[in-house]
């Protein structure tokens, strides 16, 4: 097991949104987290993530306490170790592709020069290398995405928390980002949590988790107890 | 499915006998219904009869004389007919996933129907991981890929019914209670 989420407990104000999830995932495990929308899927990545602290319970990364660091450990955690991947506004639009991929590199101290060298290698991996020098606005949604993919996995995270990556595509090139980030993550074997609300998506999942009503639902309908009763 | 149409669009595309036939067919159409040896060579047969396929000669490569079979113009026609022709969406719904839910909820056994559908979600997400590995597979060729596509969608289709179907049901019992 890479990382570990144990009783957690989340609340916006007055709605609670997790309510006890315990959720463990092996090393290079795909991991699809799934259920209704509400039902606390992304809250609970990113309390995985680091990137929210949850009100009760903890977070457990490869015998860190990820809960119980600052707010700069979690930071340097994420930089390091973890890739986030949303659904969409994660590019910096005034950079070009090669330049928002290479920015994790040089906030991690790479060099300039080795920073665009992997840069430019991980949009090849990713089918994009000629949009090197174009800015985000200038190319599709689902090229975007792909940009945004080899921007997640260029500093080789340990650990990718993927948020409805493909929710703003179309099925054919949600399908070739979906492809791209499952084939790199097996031969990087990285570990992915892919939260999202669709069965298609989840497909491309080794194991899925459920959530109902910020718990983990053990038969995965969201059957209400009182209908199943 | 009309498979007497079906060997007809592959014969279009050359002749072939009968083994060829059987062989094009698992190649374009891997996961729909398997067609048998036997059922081809009737199939052959009554297109032969209604004159829309006609011996073209024998074949013997290696191996024993097989008669090759080529298409004739009204075949093409009968082709072009087929494809053609809108199919009416289907009048009844015949899933026992369905009738399943429909019954156990008439004989009110929601525990039952309850573990029938975790179990049948976990069957169809199990086998929609396995069509998804398959069509991303490195040596999918296009008919795997648009076959296991129209498997996956008609899973996807199933599973968002059973979704609705339980908030329906979930609706249902707090309304009644």
């Amino acid at each position: 097991m890479i990382i570990e989420g144990r009783a957690l407990v989340r609340s916006y104000g007055a709605t609670p949104a997790l309510r006890g999830v315990t959720v463990a995932v092996d090393e290079g495990e795909i991991l699809a987290v799934t259920g209704p929308s509400g039902c606390g899927k992304s809250t609970l990545l990113h309390c995985l993530a680091g990137i929210m602290r949850p009100d009760a319970g903890e977070v457990i990364y490869r015998d860190v306490r990820v809960s119980d660091l600052s707010e700069s450990g979690r930071a340097r955690l994420r930089r390091t170790e973890f890739g986030v991947l949303f659904q969409f506004g994660q590019l910096v639009m005034e950079l070009t592709a090669a330049e928002n991929v290479a920015l994790p590199l040089l906030l991690a101290g790479t060099g300039r020069r080795e920073a665009r060298t992997a840069a430019l290698s991980w949009l090849d991996r990713l089918g994009v290398r000629d949009l090197a020098d174009q800015r985000p606005g200038e190319v599709s949604g689902g090229q975007q995405q792909r940009v945004a993919v080899a921007r997640a996995l260029v500093t080789e995270p340990r650990v990718l928390f993927a948020d409805e990556p493909t929710g703003a595509l179309d099925t054919l090139a949600g399908e070739q980002v979906l492809g791209h980030l499952v084939r790199l993550a097996r031969e990087q074997r990285t570990t992915v949590v892919l939260v999202t609300h669709d069965a298609r998506v989840a497909g491309y999942a080794d194991r899925e988790v459920c959530l109902r009503d910020g718990q983990v639902d053990p038969s995965g309908l969201g059957l209400s107890t009182r209908a199943a009763r | 499915m009309s498979t007497p149409h079906v060997l007809l669009g592959l014969l279009s595309t050359g002749p072939k006998h009968g083994y060829e036939l059987k062989r094009s067919y698992d190649q374009h159409l891997p996961r729909a219904r398997p067609v048998a040896f036997a059922q081809v060579y009737t199939t052959l047969g009554r297109l032969v009869r209604d004159g829309y396929a006609t011996e073209a000669g024998h074949d013997q490569a290696g191996g024993p004389e097989r008669t090759v079979y080529e298409i004739t113009a009204s075949g093409r026609a009968e082709l072009a007919g087929w494809l053609d022709q809108i199919d009416p969406p289907a009048p009844f719904v015949a899933s026992a996933l369905l009738a399943k839910v429909t019954v156990a909820l008439l004989v009110d056994d929601p525990a039952r129907a309850h573990a029938y559908l975790a179990a049948q979600r976990q069957a169809h997400t199990r086998r929609l991981r396995e069509l998804t590995a398959a069509k991303n597979d490195a040596d999918a060729d296009f008919a795997d890929v648009i076959g296991a596509d129209y498997a996956i969608a008609h899973l996807d289709a199933d599973l968002r019914w059973l979704a609705t179907t339980l908030e329906r049901v979930a609706i249902l019992g707090g309304t009644s209670t």
